[in-house]
C-alpha cells in the first residue's frame, strides 16, 4: 500500500471535520485494506471510525431495530434483539463473508460502500429502512443509487439504520461459488406499508420488483409470483452467471424467500 | 488397525506438534541479516513486444539497491529455463523447445511473465520503484486456447515455433487400432474439455538466496518439492553456480500438487542478484502471483472413441489430444499429456488395441505441466466418462460393463497395449466393496425419493488406474527424461541408539516424519519418538529426487528400507561378536538380535553403542553404524479403486449437492492408514474441485487472466463436501520391499470422472467440467424441454 495518515477519531463531529481531501472513511475495513494493500487506492488519510462508541449498538422498541453504522456483522447475526424483531435481518448478516469477515465488517461500511453483491442493501431497502447521517435521514429507497454509488455527500457518515419492525421477512441468497456474495439475494418482507420485494447481487444496485410487491400484496405465498419473470437485461452478468441465469434467479430466489417467511 | 507405533499403525503425525502450534519453518519465517527485497515487476499484457524498458527512475528511487531485467541476465550467461524431458515426434524429430528466458527480453507472453526484478532495503521500496519503470510495450494480439492456437492463422507466441505446436506425438498402434473399429458393433464417442487448474497451495512459493563471499558459496531456501533436482538444474543447466558451490534448502513446504516441482525463475534470479549485489536477497510470492505464475495443471481438448462388440468388450480405443503449454516449456511439461497420459488409457481394462495422439502447443497463458495426478487424471476422465457413454449407448448397467472388460485377478502381471505393464491388482473387488458402502442396489429407490422433491438424482461411477512409484530410471530415460528416478535413503544411529533418517524425498503435507520413522521404528526396534526424519537439505541430505507422483514411500521408503538391511547385517558381525557366536546363527527380529537356541540376545541400541565405543569389536570391521542405501524402483507401481459419487441436483438452481462417496483404494500395503485416509480425503476435495468449481479462465480477447483472485477462482471448501467413506483393499506390490504402491494422488484423480458420471446420468446430458450451477441448470432445462 502506499503511504497515508491515519487518524482514529474519539467523536463523530471530530470525524467529520477530518473528512476532507482525499481522506477517506475507515469501519471494518474489509473493502478497503484489501483495496490498499493491492495499491488501488490512494488515500492522503485513513479515518478510523472504529473507536466512536456512539456508532456502534442495537437497540430494539417501538416497532423498530436500531444498528449503530460500526455494528459488526456478528454482532447483528448474534443479537437476541434482532433474532426477536426481524430474524430474516439476523440470518442475513449470519451469511455475509466468513467468520473473519462478520467479526471486523459492520453494516455502516457495507451500505456506504454499496458492492452490488452485498448482502446488506437488500434488507435495507426490503425492509424500509432509515439510514441515519450526521447530517440527515434518508430512507432506503434513496439511498442507494448505483453500482458503489450512494447518496452520501463526500463529507457525510453514516452513524445508523433503523429498519421498521416488518410482520414477515426472509432473506434468500444464492451465493456466488467462489466468493460466496450474492449472485442473486432476494429479501422479502410483509410490513404495514405493504409489500417490499428487494434484489441484491442480479443488478447493478439493490432494486424492487413492483411486479411480485403487488402480486404478493393480494396474496403472501410463493405461488403467487410462481409466473412473474424478471427482464434480464441491464443485470449483471459474468463468469459465475449470465444475465438470463441470474433473471432466472430473482423468481426463485424470492419464492424461495416468501416460502421462509411463511408464505 | 494395527496397535502401536509400527506399520500399519494410525501413528499420529509427529510434524503436527510444530505445525498447530504455529512453529513450522516455512520460508518466509526465513531471514538472513542484512537481506534486500525483491519485486517482480510483470507483464500486465498477454502478448507484447518490449521496445525497450527505462529503468533510470526505479533506480534513483529511495531503498533501491538493483534494478535488473533480461538483456543484463543474458549477458551473465544466466538461464534459460530448461524442460527436462525430451519427446520425440510422430515424424522422428524432437519437440519444439523455444527459448524460455527468466526475464523477458524482447516479447513477454504471459500475463505475469516477469519483465524486470527490483531489489530493496524493504518490500514496499521494491514496490515503489516498480511503479518508476517505464517499458515501451507494443501490444499484439494474443491466443490463450490451445484450439486457437493450433488453428491456421493463429497469433504466434514464439516467431521459430510454427504453428504454435511444440509436438505432434503418438502412442501405440493405429492400423490395427482402425481395424478394430471398422469391425465394431458399436462405437461411443465423447468429446469433453479438461479444465485448466491453479494449484494454490497454502503456501505460495518464495526464495531466498544468501551469498557468502568467503567461500563463493550460494545458498538457496526456497519452497520445492525436490532440491537436489534444483540444485541440479540450476548448476548444470541454468550457470548459477557450481554443484558444489551451491546449497539447497526447503524447509517445511506448505503444500506443493506439483506445482513446486519446477524451477522457476523468480529462484534463479534471487540466486543470480544475490551473488551481484553481495546481499542476502528475498521473494515472497503473493497470492496473486501464485494465480499468475504458478504452473496450471490439465487444460485438455479432447476427442474420444471406444469400439464395442455385441456384449460390450472393449476392442479398441482411439484417442485425439490437444494439450495447452501456456507460454512456454515449464520443467517437466513434455511428459505430462504423452508419456504420462497415453500409457494410462488402458484403464483397468482388457482393451486390446489403443492409439493416442497428441498434439501440445503454446499459447498466451501461464506455463502449465505437472499438478496432482498429473497425466493420469486426464487419462482417467477420458476413459471412465467413455466407458459411462459406452454404457448408455449400449443400455448395459455401467457397472456390469465395467466388470466384463476388466483386467482378471489373475492375469497380473498384464502388459497393456500402451507400454505398461500392470503389476498387480483385483479391480472387481474394489468395484464390488465400493459398491455395496454407498449402496449401489438401493439407488433406484433414492432417485424416486428426489424425484418426488423435485430434484434429480445420479450416481456416477470411476474405476481408475494410476502409475505411481516414477519409475525405473532406464525405462524413463528411454522415454526421454532427463533424469533418473530412483531414492536415496540413509539411516545414521546416534551412540546412544537413537536414529536420524535421512531421505532424499521432500516431504510438503505428506508425513514422511511420521510414515518414515514408523518403517524404521517397526523394523529395526527403535521407540518412535528416537527416530527424528531429516530432508530438503542438499547440504546434509544424500542426493534425492524428490516428491511427486505418489513416489515418496514406494521409491524414497524402499531406499531406506535397504539402508535398515545394511544396518542389520552390520549389526549382526557386531552382534555375534558380542555373543561369541558365529555371524550365521544371529537372528534379527525387530532390533533384537539372538542366537536361535540359546537365551543370548543382545539389543540394537547396544550395538549401536558398541559400534561407536568399539573396544570390544570385531576385527577389521569398521565403527560407527550409518547406511545409506539407493534404490531403483523395478517398475511403476499401479494403484487403482473405484470411486462412486452420488449426487442430488436442484434443478431449479443447478446446484449439485455431492450426497454420498464411497472411495475404495487398493494402494497395496498401508503403512499409517490415518494418513492415507487424509490423502484420500485432500485428492477426493481437489477433484470435486475441479469437476464442480474450479476453472481458469482467460479473456479470449485481452489475454487477461479473468480468474485471477478467490473472489472468481472457486476453490473446494468443507461444506462443498460430503462426509467421505473410504477403505482400501490391499493386493501388495510385488516389486518393492514394503509391497506398496502411494496413495498421494488418487482421490485427484479418481473424483472428476465419478462425479461428472453422477451428474450426467442425472441430467441425462453431456456437460463439461466445471459443472457450475449455470450450466446445470441449462442443461436440467434442456433435459426437461426434451421430455
Amino acid at each position: 500500500m502506499y503511504e497515508f495518515d491515519y487518524q482514529r477519531p474519539s467523536s463523530l463531529s471530530e470525524a467529520a471535520s477530518m473528512l476532507s481531501g482525499e481522506a477517506t472513511l475507515m469501519a471494518g475495513g474489509q473493502t478497503l485494506i484489501p483495496t490498499l494493500k493491492q495499491r488501488l487506492a490512494m488515500p492522503s488519510a485513513v479515518i478510523d471510525i472504529g473507536g466512536i462508541a456512539e456508532l456502534s449498538g442495537i437497540s430494539a422498541g417501538g416497532g423498530s431495530v436500531s444498528i449503530g453504522a460500526t455494528t459488526r456483522h456478528a454482532a447483528v447475526a448474534d443479537s437476541a434483539d434482532v433474532k426477536g424483531a426481524i430474524p430474516a435481518l439476523a440470518k442475513l448478516a449470519e451469511g455475509i463473508g466468513d467468520p473473519q469477515v462478520r467479526n471486523m465488517g459492520t453494516i455502516g461500511g457495507s451500505i456506504a460502500n454499496n458492492d452490488p453483491a452485498a448482502d446488506y442493501p437488500a434488507a435495507v431497502v426490503g425492509l424500509g429502512a432509515t439510514v441515519h447521517t450526521n447530517k440527515r435521514e434518508i430512507a432506503a429507497d434513496n439511498f442507494f443509487t448505483g453500482m458503489f454509488e450512494t447518496a452520501l455527500a463526500e463529507d457525510e457518515i453514516v452513524t445508523k439504520v433503523v429498519f421498521p419492525v416488518p410482520e414477515k421477512a426472509g432473506y434468500m441468497k444464492f451465493p456466488n461459488p467462489a466468493s460466496r456474495y450474492a449472485m442473486v439475494g432476494v429479501f422479502v418482507a410483509q410490513t404495514g406499508g405493504g409489500v417490499r420485494v428487494a434484489v441484491t447481487g442480479a443488478g447493478p444496485s439493490v432494486f424492487r420488483v413492483a411486479e411480485m410487491e403487488s402480486a404478493l400484496g393480494g396474496n403472501f405465498w410463493a405461488s403467487a409470483i410462481e409466473g412473474i419473470s424478471v427482464s434480464a437485461d441491464g443485470l449483471n452478468a459474468d463468469i459465475h452467471g449470465s444475465a438470463a441465469y441470474r433473471a432466472h434467479l430473482v423468481g426463485v430466489m424470492a419464492r424461495r424467500a416468501v416460502a421462509e417467511a411463511g408464505g | 488397525m494395527t496397535e502401536g507405533t509400527g506399520i500399519g499403525a494410525p501413528v499420529r503425525r509427529k510434524e503436527d506438534k510444530r505445525f498447530i502450534t504455529g512453529k513450522g519453518r516455512y520460508l518466509d519465517d526465513i531471514n538472513r541479516t542484512g537481506q534486500a527485497y525483491a519485486y517482480f515487476l510483470r507483464s500486465p499484457h498477454a502478448h507484447a513486444k518490449i521496445n525497450g524498458i527505462d529503468v533510470a527512475a526505479a533506480k534513483a528511487s529511495s531503498g533501491v539497491v538493483a534494478v535488473l531485467t533480461g538483456a543484463e541476465l543474458a549477458a551473465d550467461q544466466i538461464g534459460p529455463l530448461i524442460c527436462g524431458w525430451a519427446i520425440t515426434q510422430k515424424n522422428g524429430e524432437p519437440h519444439n523447445a523455444p527459448a524460455h528466458p527468466a526475464l523477458a527480453v524482447d516479447k513477454v507472453r504471459y500475463v505475469g511473465d516477469h519483465v524486470a526484478i527490483v531489489i530493496a532495503d524493504s518490500l514496499a521500496e521494491a514496490k515503489d520503484a516498480a511503479e518508476k519503470i517505464e517499458v515501451d510495450y507494443q501490444e499484439l494480439p494474443p491466443v490463450v486456447d490451445i484450439a486457437s492456437a493450433l488453428a491456421d492463422g493463429a497469433p504466434q507466441v514464439h516467431d521459430d515455433v510454427a504453428g504454435n505446436l511444440c509436438y505432434d506425438w503418438e502412442l501405440g498402434d493405429k492400423a490395427a487400432t482402425d481395424a478394430a473399429f471398422s469391425g465394431a458393433h458399436h462405437v461411443a464417442k465423447l468429446d469433453l474439455v479438461n479444465n485448466r487448474l491453479i494449484p494454490n497451495a497454502m503456501e505460495p512459493r518464495a526464495a531466498l538466496a544468501d551469498y557468502d563471499s568467503g567461500i563463493d558459496e550460494l545458498t538457496l531456501y526456497t519452497t520445492s518439492q525436490n532440491p537436489h533436482v534444483a540444485r541440479l538444474v540450476l548448476a548444470a543447466f541454468n550457470g548459477i553456480a557450481p554443484e558444489n558451490k551451491l546449497r539447497v534448502i526447503a524447509p517445511d513446504v506448505g503444500g506443493g500438487f506439483g506445482s513446486k516441482i519446477f524451477i522457476y525463475a523468480e529462484e534463479l534470479c534471487c540466486l543470480w542478484a544475490a551473488r551481484k549485489i553481495n546481499r542476502p536477497v528475498k521473494w515472497t510470492g503473493e497470492r496473486s502471483e501464485s494465480f499468475m505464475a504458478d504452473a496450471h495443471g490439465r487444460d485438455h481438448v479432447t476427442t474420444a472413441e471406444l469400439a464395442l462388440d455385441q456384449e460390450g468388450k472393449f476392442l479398441a480405443m482411439r484417442v485425439s489430444t490437444m494439450a495447452n503449454f501456456g507460454a512456454y516449456l515449464s520443467t517437466f511439461a513434455t511428459a505430462v499429456p504423452s508419456y504420462l497420459y497415453g500409457t494410462l488409457l488402458a484403464g483397468q481394462y482388457t482393451t486390446p488395441a489403443i492409439y493416442c495422439e497428441v498434439k501440445g502447443g503454446f499459447t498466451n497463458t501461464a506455463p502449465v505441466d505437472a499438478y496432482r495426478g498429473a497425466g493420469r487424471p486426464e487419462a482417467t476422465y477420458v476413459v471412465e466418462r467413455l466407458v459411462e457413454v459406452a454404457a448408455r449407448d449400449m443400455g448395459i448397467d455401467p457397472a456390469e460393463l465395467r466388470k466384463r472388460n476388466f483386467v482378471a485377478p489373475d492375469a497380473f502381471p498384464y502388459q497393456t497395449p500402451v507400454i505398461m505393464a500392470y503389476d498387480s491388482g483385483n479391480y472387481q473387488l474394489s468395484l464390488d466393496k465400493a459398491m455395496e458402502m454407498i449402496n449401489a442396489s438401493g439407488f433406484a429407490q433414492r432417485k424416486a425419493d428426489s424425484e418426488s422433491r423435485g430434484k434429480l438424482r445420479g450416481l456416477g461411477y470411476s474405476a481408475y488406474i494410476e502409475a505411481c512409484g516414477i519409475a525405473p530410471s532406464a525405462a524413463v530415460g528411454s522415454l526421454g527424461a532427463g533424469v533418473g528416478l530412483w531414492e536415496s535413503g540413509q539411516i545414521r544411529f546416534n551412540p546412544t541408539g537413537s536414529v536420524t533418517i535421512y531421505t532424499g524425498s521432500h516431504s510438503h503435507g505428506q508425513g514422511h516424519e511420521t510414515t518414515f520413522a514408523q518403517l524404521v521404528s517397526d523394523h529395526l526396534g527403535v521407540p518412535i519418538e528416537n527416530i527424528e526424519v531429516s530432508h530438503g537439505d542438499t547440504g546434509t541430505v544424500p542426493f534425492g529426487m524428490g516428491t511427486y507422483g505418489s513416489r515418496s514411500l514406494a521409491v524414497g521408503g524402499s531406499a531406506i528400507m535397504k539402508a535398515a538391511d545394511k544396518i542389520v547385517e552390520k549389526s549382526k558381525k557386531i552382534a555375534a561378536h558380542l555373543m561369541e557366536a558365529a555371524v550365521e546363527d544371529v537372528e534379527h527380529s525387530r532390533g533384537v538380535f539372538s542366537v536361535a537356541g540359546t537365551d543370548k540376545s543382545v539389543t540394537i541400541a547396544e550395538v549401536a553403542f558398541t559400534a561407536y565405543v568399539p573396544h570390544n569389536y570385531p576385527e577389521g570391521l569398521e565403527p560407527g553404524l550409518d547406511e545409506t542405501a539407493f534404490y531403483d524402483p523395478l517398475n511403476f507401481t499401479f494403484p487403482a479403486g473405484t470411486h462412486i459419487a452420488e449426487v442430488e441436483i436442484d434443478p431449479a438452481t443447478g446446484v449439485v449437492e455431492v450426497a454420498d462417496w464411497a472411495a475404495v483404494d487398493d494402494f497395496g500395503n498401508i503403512i499409517n492408514p490415518m494418513i492415507v485416509e487424509g490423502q484420500v480425503h485432500g485428492g477426493i476435495a481437489q477433484g470435486v474441485g475441479q469437476a464442480l468449481l474450479e476453472n481458469t479462465v482467460y479473456d479470449k480477447e485481452t489475454g487477461q487472466l479473468v480468474t485471477g483472485s478467490y473472489m472468481d477462482y472457486c476453490m473446494p471448501r468443507a461444506d462443498d463436501l460430503p462426509s467421505f467413506k473410504v477403505e482400501t483393499t490391499n493386493t501388495p506390490c510385488p516389486h518393492n520391499p514394503l509391497g506398496v504402491k502411494g496413495c498421494g494422488e488418487a482421490g485427484a484423480i479418481a473424483a472428476p470422472a465419478a462425479l461428472m458420471n453422477a451428474i450426467t446420468n442425472a441430467l441425462g446430458k453431456e456437460i463439461d467440467m466445471p459443472a457450475t450451477p449455470e450450466k446445470v441448470w441449462q442443461a436440467a432445462q434442456t433435459a426437461q424441454a426434451a421430455e
